[in-house]
């Protein structure tokens, strides 16, 4: 199976890898392999934490042309994430956005509208209309 | 022999660093208990380990570290904790040393340098004093060095700083979900911040840098 990487990727990151990896199995039972999508969730000895090569790595895996939306549980995930976002480099990092929204429907939303080709805009804003801002 | 005063050996930075590392990995590792104590009361609990991991993979590096210009190793010390600490203060303690590794690369003078990287850590985590973080400490310890604070001094003062953050409510963090509850503890990073600062404070009074 290849996955549509023309659509834009969703990358799911938690302070615990059971809660990544249920948030991705939702996602791929909505979408298949229409988006690129990856997990990561712990720290980088194994335990509930954020590691910031490790969403380097998602970001990598769900890389799309037509960029990457991340979804994140806690604060150290917000912040691992915003700083892996900056190691990725300028050129990968102008067309990738941490939304604000909750994790798990958020990342079912957002693949949910990938899924049918829209942009990186139009897809980080209908996962944030789940958030009263 | 005829006896002459020795002047001042010069000061030899790759021991400087050296030094500097494994007494940060030792304070830390000695308090490693009581940071978790503090992280458990307003948190999760984990400061203590993840701040003992982060200086582990620094002391693993040591030498390569020690063998790279100034600017280079803070940089490059800046991305070993950001990869090994695991929670906030990975992306916060990392932001702060490649700050200053790339204003010292631009040959800015120490209070400058360390005014852009106490900047970059407000940046990094949105916050500003008063907010019952690491920021608590680093603010005073900014202005400290800027009046050019003799470090033994500034050593004794730094505890002080984080004692400030008991009465304070936490704005940033997990220990904001707990509002008013959060006060009366002491903020777990402005305490691991503190001791690095006092630390490194005596470190490089004993090496002879005023
Ligand atoms: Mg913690």
């Amino acid at each position: 199976m290849t996955v549509n990487s023309a659509n834009v990727g969703i990358v799911i990151v938690s302070h615990s890898p059971l809660v990544a990896r249920g948030a991705a199995d939702m996602v791929r039972q909505m979408v298949g392999n229409s988006v690129p999508l990856a997990w990561c969730g712990g720290n980088p000895a194994g335990g509930l934490g954020t590691d910031t090569g490790a969403i380097l790595k998602a970001i990598d895996e769900a890389w799309s042309e037509a960029g990457v939306a991340i979804f994140v549980d806690l604060g150290g995930a917000e912040t691992n994430s915003e700083m892996a976002v900056e190691l990725s480099g300028e050129a990968r990092a102008s067309r990738i956005v941490i939304c604000n929204a909750p994790i798990v429907e958020g990342a079912v939303i957002a693949a949910a509208e990938a899924s049918g080709g829209a942009s990186l805009a139009k897809v980080v804003a209908t996962a944030q209309e789940l958030s009263p801002s | 022999m005829i006896a002459v005063e020795e002047p001042r050996p010069a000061i030899d930075h790759a021991v400087l660093t050296n030094r500097l590392i494994a007494a940060c990995r030792d304070v830390i590792a000695t308090r490693e208990a009581d940071l978790c104590d503090l992280d458990r009361a307003i948190g999760d609990g984990d400061h203590g380990t993840n701040m003992r991991r982060g200086m582990d993979a620094l002391a693993a590096e040591s030498r390569q570290l020690a063998a790279m210009p100034l600017s280079e190793a803070m940089s490059r010390a800046g991305t070993i904790l950001v990869m090994s600490i695991g929670g906030a203060a990975g992306p916060l303690y990392g932001t702060f040393l490649m700050e200053l590794g790339a204003a010292l690369r631009n040959v800015e003078a120490w209070p400058e340098a360390l005014r852009r990287a106490v900047a970059a850590v407000a940046r990094r985590g949105k916050s500003a004093a008063g907010e019952k973080t690491l920021l608590d400490v680093l603010y005073p310890l900014r202005d400290e060095v800027v009046r050019h604070t003799p470090l033994p001094l500034l050593a004794q003062r730094v505890q002080g700083f984080a004692e400030m953050t008991i009465d304070m409510q936490a704005m940033r963090g997990r220990a904001s979900f707990l509002g008013e509850r959060s006060i009366g503890h002491m903020d777990p990073g402005a305490a691991s911040c503190a001791l690095l600062a006092a630390t490194i404070c005596r470190e490089l009074a004993e090496a002879g840098i005023e």
